[in-house]
């Protein structure tokens, strides 16, 4: 006869991913490195963004690149032009990098090079408004982009993403004179679930609030300056 | 997300002395996260065949959205997909008090130890 026990867990569904998560954040704070996880719907344009950053922020710091992409490596072929380091992570058939994904990303970039010496990684997620939201990778921070032509509305609809968002990029902005898209609806609509996020208006053509986007990267690195001093003084 | 709930149940399930015969997992979903639970209940069964999971019931409860609005010092449920401020005075959703659960409360195993089986996680 056997008997039936019960195990009180209450533990988080996702606390294997999480603990992930923790472990990579301790290997960039020991780097001083900051890390950013960027986030949007497929062609909202995460690559155009990071190009034009890498084109500006690379004279600055040194900047490492994680991408993640189901199958091809097209985008990190097009930011491998920049003279990063890009490594690439296939993600098969998920829709989102997890903690152990770039995991693995780290210990490529820990193997080909000195990671003390980078100042910035910045991981371009998998296009998906939906599964990234939950499954932090090990990010000091969440940078979401929404393009006007996905309109006003996409913040109510995938709340999560929008609420867990440390800065909202609102992209293609050349495009307005040609869209029925009322972009203070769309700032409207992402301050009702977060009403602290950064929120910036860009255009990677035209180079429209790059600058304030630069600015907020910026904030971020000049946070891990203290742990960059110390590791200088120890080598 | 099916997959990383196998791999937290199998970390808890490998740290016990004697790996126990689940039979039945216990979660709490909030209706403010992106796990819809009948896409994981489905999920769940087919990949739970052939692993130590074989058999074992996943049982669901959802919990509502419910804020918290400190200027009305009220709560409330925001609609989601239309509204998320406070209906009352507009205030930002800032507290929520339910609905972003994603956790596994309990885990019901017998004193039987599981039976060998194929780690194909």
């Amino acid at each position: 006869m056997h008997q039936t026990f019960d195990a009180a867990l209450g533990i988080n569904l996702l606390h294997a991913n999480q603990e992930g998560a923790d472990h990579n954040r301790a290997h960039f704070d020991e780097w001083g490195i900051i890390c950013l996880n960027v986030m949007s719907s497929p062609g909202a344009g995460k690559t155009a963004l990071l190009e034009r950053t890498l084109a500006v922020l690379t004279h600055e710091y040194k900047i490492a690149v994680i991408e993640g992409d189901m199958t091809t490596e097209l985008d990190a072929e097009r930011l491998r032009k920049y003279g990063v380091p890009v490594i690439a992570i296939n993600t098969g058939r998920s829709c989102h990098l997890d903690s152990k994904m770039v995991a693995g990303g780290i210990h490529q970039l820990s193997y080909q090079y000195n990671p003390a010496e980078f100042d910035l990684v910045l991981v371009e997620n998998v296009g998906n408004l939906v599964c990234p939201a939950e499954f932090e990778v090990g990010e000091h921070a969440k940078v979401a982009l929404l393009s006007l032509t996905e309109g006003e509305d996409k913040p109510l609809k995938y709340p999560v993403m929008f609420q867990e968002a440390d800065c909202l990029l609102i992209t293609k902005m050349d495009l307005a004179p040609h869209l029925d898209v009322d972009v203070d609806r769309i700032v409207a609509n992402v301050r009702q679930m977060n009403p602290h996020v950064a929120i910036v208006p860009v255009s990677a053509k035209t180079g429209e609030g790059l600058d304030a986007w630069f600015d907020w990267v910026r904030s971020w690195i000049a946070r891990s300056a203290p742990a960059k001093q110390q590791l200088s003084v120890v080598h | 997300m099916t997959k990383a709930l196998i791999i937290t149940v199998k970390d808890w399930w490998e740290s016990q002395p004697v790996p126990p015969k689940i039979s039945c997992i216990h979660l709490i979903v909030g209706k403010f996260t992106c796990v819809e639970p009948v896409s994981l209940q489905f999920a769940f069964n087919v990949q739970k065949q052939n692993t130590f999971l074989e058999g074992v019931e996943l049982a669901i409860q959802e919990t509502p959205l419910i804020a918290f609005c400190h200027h009305c010092q009220q709560e409330y449920r925001p609609e989601i997909g239309i509204q998320y401020d406070c209906p009352t005075c507009r205030s930002p959703m800032e507290d929520i008090r339910s609905g972003r659960e994603l956790k596994i409360d309990r885990i019901e195993y017998c004193s039987d130890s599981a039976k060998t089986y194929a780690p194909n996680l």
